[in-house]
C-alpha cells in the first residue's frame, strides 16, 4: 500500500489542478474518464490498449483532444559525422523534461479545430511539443531544431511517441470515446491523460486523468531487488548461472 | 510465446532467445570461448539495450563456462595454477575496466571505443590462427602427420625473472606474462562484454606456449571468475544484469555447450583453430563494414534515469 501512497497523492493532486484551473467562466461541462486507471506490466505484457470515454454538451460545435504525456526524463541526443571514414558521435546535446511517451487523439483535424496560438501554448501536436535544453548545454538553435527533430523522429520509430492523431468518435449524441496504445516497451510511471474540450478555436475546458504504468508480480519484484539490493541481487545472479551451469553438466553426464 | 524481461523493460519471444542461445552456446563449447563476441550483438539485433546486453551476457557467460569447464576438468584439461596467475590480473584487470567503461560511456565514446577494439584484436588473431593453422595443415600433408617437434620457441619471454613450473602444460616459464594477459583480457572483458577467451585462446598458445588441449579448459577456467565479477560488478555499478533473460540464454547455451564439447572431440587442432579463426574474421569484418557505412539514422538517443 504505502508504495502506491506517493504516485495516488501526486496524480490526485494533478487531477485537482487540472479541473481547477482551466474552467473558464463561459466553459460548459466536461466529463472523461479512463478504462482503467493502471496499467499493470507483468510477464506477459506484450502491450495494452486503454478506452477513454466522456461526454460534452454539444457536439456540434464542441470538440474533444485527448494527450497523453509520459513520466518526464532528461534524454541526450548524439548524432554521428563521418571522421576519416569512420562514423563518429561527434555532436550532442541534451533536454530536460521530456515526456518519455506522447500521443494526442482529435475528433477533428488540429488544425481545423485549434489556432496556432492554442495548438503552441497547450504543446498539443508533435510540432509543438516544446523540449528545453539542459542547463549547461549550448547548442545553437539551428542545430538544436535538427536535434529536436532527430529525437522525435527515433521516438516515433520506437513506438512510444506517434507522429499521426488518432480518431476520436462520437457514439451517439453527445458520448464519446477514443483508444490509446501502449507498446510492449512502455516506460514505467505516471502518466497523464487529460481531454481538452474545444470550442471556436480555443480551449475551453479540460479535464486531467491519472494513469500509472507499473510493473506487478515477479517481473515487478525483480526489478525492486535489482535497484534496491543490488550487491545481493548480483551475487544471487552469479549463483543462479553457477548452478545452471553444473546442473546442466550433470544432467548430461548422465544421458 | 512472450516473456516481459524486467530490467530490460521489453517483452521478447522466449523461444528466438534460447534457440539464440543454444546457437552460441554450441559454438563455445567447440571452441571453448564464451561466445559472448556473438552473443552481445545478437542481443542487440534483437533490441535488447547494448547496456543490458553486455550485463546480462556477463551472467551467461558465468553458467556458459562452468557447464563447460567440468567436462574438461574429467579430462584433466585444467591447468590450475597457469589459470590462478592468469585470474589474478583479470580480476584486477576487470574492475579497472568496469570504471573505464562508465567514464567512456559518460563521454558517449563507447560504443566506438568498443568496435574499434574488436575490429583490432579480431583482426589480428583471425589472420594470425588462419596463417598457422593452414601452415600446420599444410606441413600434416607433406610430412604424413608427424610429432610436434620442439614444444614450443625461445623468445624473450624466457628471460623474465619469477620463472615457475606449470606441471600440466609443461612449461617453465616467469609468472609475468599469464598475469598481464589476464589483466588485459580483464580490461577488455569489462569493455567488451565478454569473457576474451576468443583473444586469450589465441595469447595462451601462441605467447604462453601451452598445449591446445590444455588451454581451452583454463581458458574456460579463468573465464568463470572474470565472468562472475563482471556480473557482480555490472549489477551493483549499473542494475544492467536481466536474471530473466540470463536465465533463458543460459538454459540455451550450457545444453548447446554440452553438444559443443562433444563434437569438438572429433575435430582435429589445427581444423578447429581455423574454424574459429573463419568466425573472428566474419565478426570483424562485420564490425569493418558497421563503422565505414553511413548509418541508416546518425542520430542516436539515450535516456538518463
Amino acid at each position: 500500500m504505502r508504495r502506491w501512497f506517493g504516485p495516488i497523492c501526486l496524480v490526485a493532486a494533478l487531477w485537482g489542478m487540472g479541473v481547477a484551473a482551466s474552467r473558464p467562466a463561459a466553459a460548459q461541462g466536461l466529463v472523461a474518464d479512463l478504462s482503467s486507471h493502471l496499467i499493470a506490466i507483468t510477464t506477459d505484457f506484450t502491450g495494452q490498449e486503454l478506452l477513454l470515454f466522456g461526454t460534452l454538451d454539444d457536439p456540434s460545435r464542441q470538440d474533444v483532444v485527448v494527450v497523453v504525456t509520459g513520466p518526464q526524463q532528461t534524454v541526450t541526443v548524439r548524432q554521428k559525422k563521418e571522421t576519416l571514414g569512420v562514423w563518429i558521435n561527434r555532436r550532442f546535446t541534451t533536454f530536460e523534461q521530456v515526456p518519455t511517451f506522447y500521443r494526442v487523439a482529435a475528433s477533428n483535424p488540429l488544425a481545423e479545430i485549434l489556432t496556432e496560438r492554442a495548438l503552441d501554448r497547450g504543446q498539443i501536436g508533435l510540432r509543438n511539443l516544446e523540449l528545453s535544453q539542459a542547463s549547461g548545454s549550448n547548442t545553437f538553435r539551428e542545430e538544436l531544431e535538427r536535434f529536436r527533430e532527430a529525437f522525435i523522429r527515433r521516438q516515433v520509430e520506437s513506438g512510444l511517441y506517434a507522429d499521426q492523431v488518432d480518431p476520436v468518435r462520437f457514439v451517439g449524441g453527445r458520448l464519446f470515446r477514443t483508444t490509446i496504445g501502449f507498446p510492449a516497451n512502455v516506460p514505467t510511471g505516471q502518466y497523464i491523460v487529460t481531454a481538452y474540450l474545444v470550442e471556436n478555436g480555443d480551449i475551453v475546458d479540460a479535464q486531467t486523468t491519472p494513469l500509472i504504468i507499473s510493473k506487478l508480480g515477479i517481473g515487478a519484484d525483480v526489478s525492486v531487488f535489482a535497484y534496491r539490493q543490488s550487491l545481493l541481487y548480483g551475487i544471487v545472479a552469479v549463483v543462479i548461472a553457477m548452478m545452471a551451469g553444473w546442473t546442466a553438466s550433470w544432467i548430461f553426464r548422465r544421458l | 510465446m512472450n516473456v516481459y524481461l524486467p530490467i530490460a523493460e521489453m517483452s521478447v519471444n522466449w523461444l528466438a532467445i534460447l534457440v539464440m542461445g543454444g546457437g552460441v552456446g554450441f559454438l563455445s563449447g567447440i571452441f571453448g570461448v564464451g561466445g559472448g563476441f556473438l552473443m552481445t550483438p545478437l542481443l542487440i539485433f534483437l533490441g535488447i539495450p547494448p547496456t543490458v546486453a553486455v550485463g546480462t551476457q556477463a551472467a551467461q557467460l558465468t553458467a556458459a563456462s562452468v557447464s563447460g569447464v567440468i567436462a574438461h576438468w574429467r579430462r584433466q584439461n585444467v591447468d590450475l595454477e597457469m589459470g590462478g596467475f592468469l585470474l589474478a590480473g583479470g580480476l584486477i584487470g576487470s574492475i579497472a575496466g568496469v570504471y573505464l567503461f562508465r567514464y567512456l560511456d559518460s563521454i558517449g565514446q563507447i560504443d566506438l571505443v568498443i568496435q574499434f577494439s574488436y575490429v583490432i584484436l579480431l583482426g589480428a588473431i583471425g589472420l594470425l590462427m588462419m596463417w598457422e593453422s593452414l601452415r600446420s595443415m599444410v606441413k600434416r600433408r607433406s610430412s604424413g602427420g608427424a610429432g610436434r617437434g620442439r614444444l614450443h620457441q625461445h623468445n624473450w619471454m624466457h628471460g623474465l625473472p619469477w620463472k615457475r613450473r606449470f606441471r600440466r602444460s609443461k612449461l617453465y616459464i616467469s609468472v609475468i606474462p599469464p598475469f598481464v594477459i589476464g589483466l588485459f583480457i580483464g580490461v577488455l572483458a569489462a569493455i567488451m562484454g565478454v569473457g576474451g577467451g576468443f583473444i586469450m585462446i589465441p595469447a595462451m598458445i601462441y605467447i604462453l606456449g601451452m598445449p591446445t588441449t590444455i588451454v581451452i579448459g583454463t581458458s574456460l577456467f579463468q573465464i568463470i571468475f572474470v565472468s562472475a565479477n563482471v556480473t557482480l560488478f555490472q549489477a551493483v555499478l549499473n542494475q544492467t544484469v536481466d536474471v530473466v533473460l540470463a536465465l533463458i540464454l543460459l538454459i540455451g547455451s550450457v545444453v548447446g555447450a554440452q553438444f559443443g564439447t562433444k563434437f569438438a572431440g572429433y575435430l582435429r587442432g589445427d581444423q578447429l583453430r581455423g574454424l574459429l579463426a573463419i568466425l573472428v574474421l566474419l565478426v570483424c569484418l562485420q564490425l569493418i563494414v558497421e563503422l565505414a557505412v553511413e548509418p541508416s539514422d546518425p542520430f542516436t538517443i539515450e535516456w538518463i534515469r
